[in-house]
């Protein structure tokens, strides 16, 4: 009993922090082999919209730039992978790639002209971007196949549900050191300067112009990532994947996890992804979109009470706790 | 004595307010230059305009020979020129040292390839940072708040880490816009001391300031401004005993 509570009060070190880790992954690997097809599945796409979720974090936690296109670009990244793997019929090593890098060129052309603009201003403009491919997909028969949509081939060691969860997995786990290493740099501290008083950074020899782009390639690059985890999962693909609403869902989700955090997107995407499934399914016939009136209920609540998101909640009461112990210790009276 | 900053003709129009009217001045290497004036007088703006941060109506500004008008204010930066905010501008949420590893950043040139592939390059311009942020903490004396919350630490000291986060690029010209500014008058030693510092380590250092009794026993030159116009300029004592300075300060029924 002493020994767990002293591992209890070494908890929030870095030993603790690393056993989090282990503990979580080691999870997530054995998860397709103690839960049911069905769950493997939905975590398939909520460890996609992860990948979203951690993408929008770049370019909004950290350059604190709101892009609302980012449901545009899932939309880009998913039918360039689709329509390179299946039309072009290039090798599925391949196709990924490139899927991600048109996604990042695209991304750069909206980046362009609406990095210019500031704050609420580059929010409308990229929505407005949004809107724009939305109606391009939806109405450009060829590019998109319309309503019959694009058929994205899975290749033959992707075939099983579980091989697609690991892979899935694993490009998670990379676009998470890469996040990982870029928020621990030079650069990403010229990204956070940016966040944190554009002028000052300008004025202290930083092109923010510049790197704003950057971070926003960057950050168009990983979307497309989750774009194709999506189209390879779903094996096809219909204009409203570029839809506007999935921008909102990937800003939610960041938002009610944490942003400027690297857990906070991924407790948010899959724990609400999984919630907003698990609604769908307890729904009694007829009241099914209620899910949303509650959907709707936790995002208020979470944004007034917890402003920096249930991570950043988390991580406010623990130091609250530590405090409190720590004065009990001393011997004063807490209030 | 080598002219490092030489301001041409000056002018920046607002609308139909003239901010900054046709002011010339030069600034000498290693000298302190206080620019004095009422509220008003288009102190700032001069600093804006010659930061880069608004453009010239018309005039030049010319930095150790180079035409910098119109460059953008990270050119201007990168050049040589530092500056503080008259409203202290800092990274407040984040803490103390980063603020001042942001202000080294301009010096170092590792990217996103840096970053994914782990370059040489990266590690040791990291640990130049961490060299020169230890050489400024110390200079600077906020060494005790390291850790802290830029915007979570005392007033006075918010200036002086302003003045840091400066210092970080290495410039050849400082420009301070009111460094005791919204302190206190016992707590401004610290910051007189600091500047002092600054001038024994050779960097240029032109300032805006309303304590006239600081001035007058740190500046070199002053150059005094009115309505945008400059109505005085030289040595301390000359332009405090200025019949203009004393009636622009002080209206003309007293001069």
């Amino acid at each position: 009993m002493a020994g767990i509570v002293r591992l209890w009060k070494k908890f929030p070190s870095k030993y603790g922090k690393a056993g989090i880790i282990v503990l979580v992954l080691a999870l997530a690997v054995v998860m397709p082999w103690i839960t049911s097809k069905y769950n493997v599945r939905i975590l398939t796409l909520a460890m996609a919209w992860a990948i979203a979720a951690l993408s929008l974090n770049l370019i909004l936690g950290y350059t604190g730039q709101a892009s609302l296109a980012h449901g545009a670009l899932m939309g880009i990244g998913a039918y360039a992978f689709g329509i390179f793997a299946e039309r072009v019929g290039l090798n599925f090593w391949l196709a990924l790639p490139i899927a991600c890098l048109v996604t990042a060129f695209i991304g750069l052309l909206i980046g362009l002209p609406s990095l210019r603009t500031k704050g609420p201003y580059f929010a409308i403009v990229t929505l407005c971007f949004n809107v724009i491919v939305y109606k391009v997909f939806e109405n450009w028969q060829w590019l998109s196949g319309g309503i019959q949509g694009q058929v994205v081939p899975q290749p033959s060691f992707l075939q099983q549900r579980w091989a697609r969860y690991y892979f899935v997995l694993g490009c998670l786990l990379l676009t998470l050191i890469v996040m990982h290493f870029i928020v621990k740099s030079l650069l990403g501290l010229t990204f956070m300067s940016i966040r944190s008083n554009e002028n000052l950074a300008e004025a202290t020899g930083i092109n923010t112009f510049r790197n704003k782009l950057l971070s926003f390639v960057v950050s168009c690059f990983f979307v497309g990532l989750a774009g194709s985890m999506l189209a390879i999962e779903n094996g096809q693909l219909d204009p409203t994947i570029t839809i506007h609403l999935n921008s909102f869902y990937i800003l939610i989700f960041l938002l009610i996890g944490g942003a400027a955090t690297l857990s906070g997107p991924l407790v948010g995407a899959i724990g609400l992804y999984w919630l907003l499934d698990y609604m769908k399914k307890i729904g009694i016939k007829g009241i099914e979109e209620f899910r949303y009136l509650f959907f709707g209920l936790i995002l208020i609540i979470v944004i007034i009470y917890m402003p920096r998101g249930l991570v950043g909640g988390l991580k406010q009461l623990w130091e609250w706790m530590k405090s409190r112990l720590k004065r009990r210790k001393i011997g004063e009276v807490p209030e | 004595m080598t002219t490092l900053l030489r301001v041409e003709g000056l002018t920046r129009l607002f609308g139909g307010l003239v901010a900054v009217n046709k002011v010339d001045f030069d600034v000498e290497e290693g000298k302190i230059i206080a620019i004095i004036g009422p509220n008003g007088a288009g102190k700032s703006t001069l600093f804006n305009l010659i930061g880069g941060t608004i453009s010239p109506s018309s005039g030049k500004v010319f930095f150790a020979g180079n035409d910098i008008t119109g460059w953008k204010p990270y050119s201007i930066a990168r050049a040589g020129i530092a500056r503080t905010f008259q409203t202290t501008a800092l990274f407040e949420e984040l803490p103390v040292y980063v603020n001042l590893v942001i202000g080294h950043r301009m010096r170092t040139r590792s990217g996103l390839w840096d970053v994914i592939l782990h370059t040489p390059r990266q590690k040791r311009e990291k640990n130049e940072t961490t060299a020169k942020v230890l050489e400024v903490l110390e200079f600077t004396e906020l060494g005790e708040y390291i850790n802290a919350p830029a915007g979570s630490i005392p007033q006075e000291a918010q200036k002086r880490l302003a003045i840091g986060v400066a210092l970080m690029g290495n410039p050849r010209l400082l420009l301070l816009d009111e460094p005791t500014g919204g302190v206190g008058m016992g707590e401004t030693d610290n910051i007189i001391a600091l500047i002092d510092r600054i001038r024994a380590k050779g960097v240029t250092v032109c300032v805006i300031e309303h304590k006239m009794r600081m001035i007058m026993s740190l500046a070199d030159r002053i150059v005094a401004l009115n309505f945008g116009v400059k109505i005085a300029e030289g040595d301390p004592q000359r332009v405090c005993d200025d019949p203009a300075v004393i009636e622009a300060y002080l209206g003309e029924c007293i001069a």
